[in-house]
């Protein structure tokens, strides 16, 4: 049986005042597996990603991560929980006077990797997403198909244990998307777990056994049925 | 990341943008340092200055023998001269000679003014231990025994406001350095506040991949720094040199009070020290506000 990697239970997220925007949100992510978050535009993904990466912490509920309680973590343990987080941010977020060299680089520096160990990997990870010839480039002379590979491969660099990826594909043509999903298909086989958010439910059938969580007005599905401890079905009100 | 402050690798460095000297956080800093190398170096020659007068004069005592008759007036000058010699604490007991306060006396009443029978009072300057100046009534009145035309003057006492002032002055010259020093941290804070506004982005990436705040401060305190150490040293180079100028202007008067104002060397060595300061106290303040700010992010 595998091994759970994240656990939400009745999680509640509410910006300031206002109305919640995630509600009862209840699910179990097994290690090495590989989720489809979906859901229309304004549906809550993006909350939901941000507090599976840990940029905001829930309002109410538990958020298990690595077996640990990751809502009453101590700040200054923080850092340490996202390293083994990777991002793929929606707007990529690439650091604009870096080349793609340095920005595939960042987690590593981050994680104290010396300068002589870094040349390696980050070629390596240049080839892996095809950009092998453009490692001085900037981001503003990057494509947005070639942005968003460096992104991606600034996500993995580091060996995540858990990839979240924030509509990949949204900007790129059918063939890149295409691509970007067999390169997360064969991360996902070297046993990082994914959770790629994207209104693209085509993508779902692209992958074998890739779960489907669907959020609507911020509250889970479970279509796909493959969820551990899948979000309960609200509560009906009876007609009086 | 993970290296010493000072020994940041390239590429951290290359983490924020802007080379060298970029704006105007350095020229700011610079502005400061040379009022603060000013206001210091004012406030260490007064301090000099008040102390070489204290030093030399404010245990020093004149008699004078107000006498007319020259004759009573020299034999009282002798006999409280003799008694002054005689007294514990007392010491370097000089009768001044009539013509040395003939010479004093010469802008006023002209050359031989006291033989041309001008009744000028015979001078006795004595130097006192603290504790004989502490009892000058009971000197007052052991001489009065021996000259009744004889009346003390007690240097401290006229030079009281003088050295009341130069007091303030140095106070005030020391309250300047602290207050530009606050108005370089205050500089700081804005400096790093704007930092993190232009660097925003950047940051909150750096902040979600892992670093720590201590990582992410430690690029700015370092920058900061560099500017705070540049800042400091052209601040100071500027302030040495209208230092040595305003000492060329202070030799030219030839005034005692003036020339007391000296520079020993030990107190360049502690305005060199300033721009040093300078630069630890804006990384301080560099580092204690981006912590600050950063423990405001999840």
């Amino acid at each position: 049986m595998a091994k759970s990697i994240a656990q939400f239970e009745n999680v509640g997220l509410r910006y300031g005042t206002g109305a919640e925007t995630l509600s009862d949100i209840s699910f179990t992510l097994d290690e090495g597996g590989f989720y489809f978050l979906t859901g229309p535009s304004g549906a809550g993904k993006t909350s939901l990603l941000k507090l599976l990466y840990l940029a905001l912490r829930p309002s109410r509920g538990l958020i298990r991560l690595f077996d640990e309680d990751v809502v009453t973590l101590p700040r200054g343990r923080l850092p340490g929980f996202r390293r083994r987080i990777g991002v793929v941010f929606q707007d990529f977020r690439l650091v604009p006077h870096l080349s793609a060299f340095d920005n595939i680089a960042l987690p590593l520096r981050v994680s104290g990797v010396e300068e002589k160990d870094l040349f390696e990997p980050v070629s390596e990870m240049l080839a892996w997403v095809g950009l092998a010839d453009r490692s001085s480039a900037r981001p503003a002379t990057l494509s947005g198909g070639e942005q968003q590979r460096v992104a991606i491969a600034r996500a993995v660099i580091g060996r995540p244990e858990i990839l979240v990826a924030d509509e990949p594909t949204g900007n790129v043509d059918p063939e890149m998307a295409a691509r970007l999903l067999h390169l997360f298909d064969g991360l996902n086989k070297l046993g990082t777990t994914l959770v790629v958010a994207t209104h693209d439910v085509h993508l779902l059938s692209r992958v074998a056994n890739a779960a489907m969580i669907r959020i609507d007005g911020g509250r889970l599905s479970d279509p796909t049925g493959l969820l551990k401890n899948p979000p309960r079905e609200p509560r009906r009100r009876r007609d009086s | 990341m993970n290296l010493p402050f000072f020994s940041a690798s390239q590429a951290d460095r290359r983490l924020l943008t802007e080379g060298r000297l970029a704006g105007p956080m350095p020229w700011v800093i610079a502005i400061m340092m040379f009022m603060t190398v000013l206001s210091a170096a004012g406030g260490i020659g007064l301090n000099h200055a008040a102390r070489n007068l204290t030093t030399g004069l404010s245990n020093r005592i004149t008699v004078q023998i107000v006498e007319a008759n020259p004759d009573e007036r020299a034999v009282q000058a002798r006999l409280a001269a003799e008694q002054l010699r005689d007294l514990p604490g007392v010491s370097n007991v000089r009768r001044v000679p009539d013509e040395e306060i003939d010479a004093l006396l010469e802008p006023y009443i002209g050359a031989n003014g006291s033989q041309e029978g001008i009744p000028v009072p015979a001078l006795i300057d004595a130097d006192l231990t603290d504790a004989a100046h502490a009892d000058l009534d009971a000197i007052e009145a052991v001489v009065g025994d021996v000259a009744p035309s004889a009346r003390i003057d007690d240097h401290a006492q006229f030079l009281a406001p003088l050295t009341g002032l130069i007091g303030t002055l140095t106070w005030l010259a020391f309250a300047v350095v602290i207050l530009t020093a606050s108005a370089l941290a205050a500089a700081v804070i804005l400096a790093v506040r704007s930092a993190l506004n232009t660097h925003g982005a950047t940051i909150e990436v750096l902040h979600l991949m892992g670093a720590t705040d201590a990582q992410i401060a430690r690029l700015f305190q370092r920058r900061i720094a560099l500017d705070a150490l540049f800042g400091g040293i052209v601040g100071f180079l500027a302030a040495a040199i209208v230092i040595l100028l305003l000492g060329q202007r202070i030799s030219a008067v030839g005034s005692d009070l003036l020339g007391g104002i000296s520079f020993p060397w030990a107190a360049w060595i502690l305005l060199a020290l300033l721009p040093l300061a300078g630069a630890g106290l804006a990384t301080l303040v560099a580092r204690y506000t981006m912590v600050g700010a950063l423990r405001k992010m999840l």
